[in-house]
C-alpha cells in the first residue's frame, strides 16, 4: 500500500529541477488533457494546482538535505492516522465478541427484550430443576399443540421460580433465553428448522436444595416472612422462600384478587430478596465490625448496662429493660445490649461507617441477575445524636432484604470475602450434556481477615451464652446473630436470625426474618435449628 | 410447501450469506497481493457476490410474503449494481475498482435491509442512489474542466458557513437535534453537503501555505463550522468535521504537537459541553448505564444490544429478528437490525469492509500527485470512517451514540448522496490523477 508512492517519489526526486521543468515542457505534447497541462506550462510553479514534487523542492530551498525527508514524514502522519483508526476499529470488533460471547447472555434475559416470544416460537422452553434433579417447572404440550408451564410444586417454588403468566418473574424471567436455547444435535436441529418442527430447549439446573426449601417452608409456618440460605464459600443459594405465597399454576385464574389494590398481603412479592425490612440487633455485626477497624484497642472496650441510659438527651434502653452490667465487646453482642451499642455508635466515624456499610452491599447495586431491591443506610455527616444511636442498634431509616443480610453473615463466615449469589449451577441439554457451567464469582474481600476472625468468636459467643443458646448442642458449632426490629410503637417486632454453621468450616448460611412475632430467639432461630439439622443433620 | 421453501431458504441462507460476504471481505484485502489478471477475477468475483447476496435476500423476502413490490426491488436493485458497475469501468480510467465495489455493496446491504424494514424507503432509497450514481458519472469531468476548484477557500467557507447558519435559524428538529430544513416538504440535511465544503476549504487553504497565520485562519473558520453544529445539537457532525480539521492540519505540518493540542482543547470543550448541555448529559448516561435507564435514556441502546445479542452471531435469521423495536432502526441503528438477523460475524466482516474502504481512500490520497487532491481524499477518508465509528460504536455502546448515519446504508436521500459524492470524487481525482501519471510515463519512455 505504501510502496507505491514512494517508488515513484524516489524515481522523481532523483531528477534536478531543470530536468523537471523539461519533462513538464515536453508534457505539451499529447494534448489530451488541458487542466493539468497548462498548469505544468507555467514556469510559475504554484499557479494552478500544485505537486508534490514541487512542494519538496521548495521546501529544500536548493540546500542538499535529502528532499525525501519531508515527504516521508508526510507518509508517517498519515499512516499514523490511519492506524490509529484501525486500531480504533479493531478494539472495537474486540468489544463486540466480548458483549456476545461475554455479557450478552444475561443482558437479553431482561423483560424489555421482546424476542424470547419470537425464540419460543421454534423451541420448547427447557426444565427448572432443583440441584438434585426434581423438575420444579416445565413445559407441556396439550393435545391441541398449545403449550403451557407446569410448577409440579406449586406454592413451595413460587417466588424463586416465578412464573411465566402475567409479567414473568423469578428464573422464568431471568433464565428465559437459556432454556430458549437448544443445544442437542445441531444437525437434529437444523433438520427441525427446515421441517418447521420444534427443538427441545436446554434444562436449567439451580442450586436449589429441594429437601432444605421443604423444611425451611414448612418451619416459617403458616408466618408471613422470608427465608434465605447460601454456601458462604460460592455463593450458591441453596433455598429462597417467601410468604404469603401463591399457586403458579392457576396465577392468570386468581390474578385480579393476588393483584388487586386492597391486597395487603402481597403474595405476588419475592421478600427474599425484594422484602425491605429494618434490621434490627442483626446490623450490629457490622456496628462492630466498624468499632474494630475504626478502634485498635477494641479488646478493652467496657461499658456499665443499667439497662437504661440517656445519650445526649436521648433515651434508649435494653431489650425488656435488661440490666447488663459491664460488658466488653464479645458480652455486648451476645447479649445484643443497645445501650452498649449505642454507646459504640456515638464513637464511630460516619463517614467511615456509610463508607464500610456500603462496601458490605448497602446502597449498592450487584451483578445478580436477578430481581431484587437495593437495602439502604441513611446515615451521613449531619446526622443526628438519635438518628445515630438508633441505626446503631439496627432501627432508625436503614432497611436491608433478608438477600443483602445473608451476604453479610456470608462474609463473616467466608473470611471476609463476599461473594456472588449464584441461583444457577449449570445449563444441560436434553441429552445430559453439561452445557454452561456458572462458576463462582468473588465480589471482593470486604474487611481483614483478623476482624472476621474476632468477629466470628462473638457470633459464636450468641449461641454460647448470649440470645441464641436455644440452638446449642450440636455435634457441630453454630454462629448468628438474632434481632428483634420494632416496627411500631405496639411492641410488635420483626424477628431475625443470621447465622451459618459448622462455625469452624461454615457449609451453610441463613438470613430468617419472620414479619410481625417478636424476638428472634424465639421466633427464628428455632428455624434456623431446623434448617441446619436438616442440611447438616444433627 | 411455500413454507417449507421458506424455512429451507432462510436456514440456508443463515449460513450461505455470512460465508460469501465473508469471502467478498477477504477478497478486498487481498487483493493487494494479486497480480492484474487475478485481481481482475476476483473484482469480477466479488460482483457475484453482491449479485448472489442480493438474489437470496430478496428471494426469502418474497417467500415470506409474496408481494410484487418484492420482485421490483429486486429487478431495481439488480440493475442498479450492473449499470453502475459498467458506467463506471467505462467513462472512469484507472478506477478503484475495490472502492467501486465495497460502495456497490455498501449500498445493496442497505438497499436489502430496508426492503426487509420499510419497502417504501427501500423505493427512495434505490432512486437516490441511482440518480446519484448517474450524476456521479460525470464528476471527473467537472474536476477537469473546472481548475480553479484549489481557489475557492473562501466560497467553502462562506456556502458551508451559510447553510449551516440558514439551518440554524430555519432548521427543524428531527430526533433531537436540528439539523433540517423543509423545502415544500420535503427534508435536507445541508450538514451533510457542508461535510464535502468543509474538506475541499481545507484542502484549498493548506495546500500551499503552513503558516501559523494561516493555520489560526483555518482554525477559526473550523470552530465556526463545529459551534454552529454543537448549538445545533449537531454533536456526530460537530466531531466528524473538529476531528477531519485536527487530522488535516496534522497531516499537512506533520506537527504531532498540533494533534497533541488540538485533542487537548476538544478534550476540553466536550467537558464544557457536557456540563453546559442538557442533550449531552443524556447520551452520556445512555452510554454509561442503559440498563438503569432502560425505560428513558437507555431505551434506545438498549434494544439496540438485545437485537445483537439475542442475534448471535449467526444471526436470527432473515426476516426471522424483531429489528422494529429499535427507534430509528432504518437510519441511525440499521446495523443493529443487520446484525440481529445476518448475524455479528456478518456484522463484523461489515465492519472489516468499511476498514478496507477506509485503507482504500487512504491508499489513493498516498498515490496522489496533486496536494489538493491528496488532501482532499485524506479529509474525506477521515470523515468517511470517523462517521462508521460514531454510528457502529454508538449502535453498540463502544462509544456515546450521537444520531448519525451509517454512510451508504443507512435510510436518508442527503446522506447516501452525501457520500456517494465523496467516493465518486476521490474516484474522480484518482482517475485524473492516473492519466496523468500515465502522461508522465509515457514521455519518460519516449525521452
Amino acid at each position: 500500500m505504501k510502496k507505491m508512492p514512494e517508488k515513484k517519489s524516489d524515481k522523481k526526486s532523483n531528477r534536478s529541477r531543470s530536468d523537471e521543468k523539461k519533462l513538464k515542457k515536453t508534457s505539451k505534447k499529447p494534448a489530451k488533457k488541458p487542466t493539468a497541462r497548462k498548469s505544468r506550462k507555467s514556469e510559475e510553479l504554484y499557479d494552478d494546482a500544485i505537486y508534490e514534487e514541487e512542494l519538496d523542492i521548495r521546501d529544500s530551498d536548493g540546500a542538499e538535505r535529502p528532499r525525501n525527508a519531508r515527504k516521508k514524514s508526510h507518509n508517517k502522519s498519515i499512516l499514523f492516522i490511519t492506524y490509529t483508526f484501525v486500531f480504533i476499529f479493531l478494539c472495537m470488533i474486540a468489544y463486540i465478541v466480548k458483549f456476545v460471547v461475554v455479557d450478552s447472555e444475561h443482558r437479553i434475559n431482561s423483560p424489555y427484550n421482546k424476542r424470547q416470544d419470537l425464540l419460543a416460537e421454534k423451541i420448547v422452553r427447557g426444565d427448572i430443576l432443583s440441584s438434585d434433579g426434581k423438575v420444579l417447572a416445565t413445559t407441556v404440550t396439550n393435545s391441541d399443540g398449545t403449550e403451557s408451564r407446569n410448577y409440579p410444586y406449586s406454592r413451595l417454588f413460587c417466588h424463586v421460580v416465578g412464573r411465566m403468566d402475567n409479567s414473568r418473574t423469578g428464573l422464568e424471567l431471568s433464565e428465559g433465553f437459556s432454556m430458549l436455547r437448544s443445544t442437542t444435535n445441531p444437525l437434529q436441529k437444523l433438520v427441525n428448522d427446515f421441517e418447521g418442527k420444534k427443538s427441545i430447549g436446554d434444562n436449567c439446573f439451580t442450586t436449589l436444595n429441594y429437601e432444605l426449601q421443604q423444611t425451611a417452608y414448612d418451619a416459617l409456618g403458616s408466618y408471613k416472612g422470608a427465608i434465605v440460605a447460601m454456601e458462604p464459600k460460592t455463593g450458591k443459594i441453596l433455598c429462597m422462600i417467601s410468604k404469603p405465597d401463591y399457586d403458579p399454576n392457576t396465577v392468570s385464574e386468581n390474578w385480579e384478587t393476588l393483584n388487586s389494590a386492597d391486597e395487603q398481603e402481597s403474595a405476588l412479592l419475592n421478600r427474599a430478596t425484594q422484602g425491605l425490612y429494618p434490621p434490627g440487633s442483626t446490623f450490629k455485626i457490622l456496628t462492630a465490625l466498624e468499632y474494630m477497624q475504626e478502634y485498635e484497642r477494641f479488646n478493652q472496650y467496657t461499658y456499665t448496662c443499667n439497662g437504661t441510659a440517656n445519650f445526649h438527651g436521648y433515651a434508649m434502653k435494653c431489650f425488656n429493660g435488661e440490666v447488663h452490667g459491664e460488658v466488653d465487646l464479645t458480652d455486648s453482642m451476645a447479649h445484643s445490649c443497645n445501650n452498649s451499642f449505642a454507646n459504640i455508635g456515638l464513637s464511630l466515624d460516619i463517614k467511615k461507617f456509610s463508607a464500610t456499610c456500603e462496601k458490605f452491599g448497602y446502597n449498592k447495586s450487584i451483578p445478580f441477575n436477578f430481581e431484587y431491591n437495593k437495602s439502604s443506610f441513611a446515615l451521613d455527616k449531619d446526622s443526628k445524636t438519635d438518628e445515630i444511636i438508633q441505626t446503631a442498634i439496627g432501627q432508625g431509616e436503614t432497611l436491608v432484604t433478608p438477600l443483602q443480610n445473608l451476604m453479610v453473615i456470608s462474609t463473616i463466615a467466608n473470611n471476609g470475602e463476599m461473594m456472588l449469589p449464584q441461583l444457577v449451577d449449570h445449563t444441560e441439554n436434553t441429552n445430559g450434556k453439561i452445557l454452561n457451567e456458572y462458576e463462582e464469582e468473588s465480589l471482593g474481600q470486604k474487611c481483614k481477615r483478623k476482624y472476621t476472625r474476632k468477629m466470628k468468636e462473638y457470633l459464636e459467643a450468641v449461641v454460647e451464652y448470649g440470645t441464641a443458646t436455644s440452638i446449642k448442642g450440636h455435634t457441630y458449632g453454630i454462629a448468628g446473630k438474632t434481632g428483634s426490629a420494632e416496627i411500631d410503637s405496639t411492641g410488635k417486632s420483626h424477628a431475625w436470625f443470621v447465622g451459618y454453621a459448622p462455625a469452624e468450616n461454615p457449609k451453610i448460611a441463613v438470613s430468617i426474618v419472620v414479619e410481625g412475632a417478636g424476638t428472634g430467639s424465639q421466633y427464628a432461630v428455632p428455624i434456623a435449628a431446623r434448617m441446619f439439622e436438616n442440611y447438616l443433620g444433627y | 410447501m411455500q413454507n417449507l421453501a421458506y424455512s429451507v431458504t432462510v436456514q440456508l441462507s443463515r449460513y450461505l450469506i455470512i460465508i460469501m460476504f465473508a469471502v467478498y471481505v477477504l477478497g478486498c484485502f487481498r487483493v493487494f497481493s494479486k497480480t492484474p489478471e487475478k485481481a481482475e477475477k476476483t473484482y469480477r468475483r466479488q460482483i457475484g457476490l453482491v449479485i448472489a447476496i442480493q438474489f437470496l435476500a430478496m428471494l426469502i423476502l418474497f417467500l415470506s410474503e409474496p408481494k410484487k413490490i418484492y420482485i421490483i426491488l429486486y429487478v431495481g436493485g439488480l440493475a442498479f449494481v450492473i449499470f453502475t458497475d459498467l458506467a463506471y469501468r467505462y467513462v472512469y480510467k484507472g478506477i478503484s475498482r475495490v472502492l467501486l465495489n465495497t460502495s456497490i455493496m455498501l449500498i445493496m446491504i442497505g438497499f436489502v435491509e430496508l426492503a426487509r424494514l420499510n419497502t417504501g424507503y427501500a423505493i427512495r432509497q434505490l432512486c437516490f442512489a441511482s440518480s446519484v450514481s448517474f450524476i456521479g458519472l460525470f464528476v471527473p469531468i467537472i474536476i477537469e474542466k473546472f481548475k480553479y476548484f484549489n481557489k475557492l477557500a473562501f466560497l467553502y467557507a462562506l456556502v458551508g458557513i451559510g447553510l449551516l447558519g440558514i439551518v440554524f435559524i430555519f432548521g427543524k428538529e428531527q430526533y433531537g437535534a436540528k439539523n433540517w430544513i423543509f423545502i415544500k416538504g420535503v427534508g435536507v440535511q445541508p450538514s451533510e453537503f457542508v461535510k464535502l465544503l468543509f474538506v475541499f476549504f481545507l484542502a484549498a487553504s493548506l495546500e500551499k501555505t503552513k503558516s501559523i497565520k494561516r493555520l489560526l485562519f483555518v482554525s477559526v473558520i473550523a470552530a465556526v463550522h463545529v459551534l454552529i453544529l454543537v448549538f445545533e445539537r449537531d454533536l456526530g457532525g460537530a466531531f466528524i468535521l473538529f476531528i477531519t480539521y485536527l487530522a488535516m492540519v496534522y497531516i499537512a505540518t506533520e506537527k504531532f504537537a498540533y494533534l497533541l493540542l488540538g485533542t487537548a482543547m476538544g478534550s476540553g470543550a466536550a467537558v464544557v459541553a457536557y456540563k453546559l448541555f442538557s442533550h449531552v448529559r443524556v447520551r452520556v448516561i445512555a452510554f454509561l448505564n442503559p440498563w438503569d435507564h432502560i425505560e428513558n435514556e437507555g431505551y434506545q441502546v438498549a434494544q439496540s444490544l438485545f437485537a445483537i445479542g439475542t442475534g448471535g452471531f449467526l444471526g436470527m435469521g432473515f426476516t426471522e429478528g424483531l429489528p422494529d423495536s429499535i427507534p430509528v432502526v432504518s437510519s441511525d441503528f440499521i446495523f443493529a437490525a443487520i446484525s440481529e438477523e445476518f448475524g455479528v460475524f456478518f456484522g463484523i466482516c461489515l465492519i472489516l469492509l468499511e476498514i478496507s474502504c477506509f485503507i482504500m481512500f487512504i491508499n489513493i490520497a498516498l498515490k496522489m500527485k496533486r496536494v489538493f487532491f491528496k488532501y482532499t481524499a485524506l479529509g474525506l477518508a477521515v470523515e468517511y470512517i470517523v462517521q462508521v465509528l460514531l454510528n457502529i460504536g454508538g449502535v453498540v455502546k463502544f462509544i456515546p451514540s450521537t444520531g448519525v448515519t451509517l454512510p451508504l446504508i443507512s435510510y436518508g436521500g442527503s446522506s447516501i448522496i452525501s457520500t456517494y459524492l465523496m467516493i465518486v470524487i476521490v474516484q474522480g481525482m484518482y482517475s485524473i490523477n492516473f492519466t496523468e501519471s500515465q502522461e508522465v510515463l509515457k514521455h519518460e519512455e519516449d525521452a
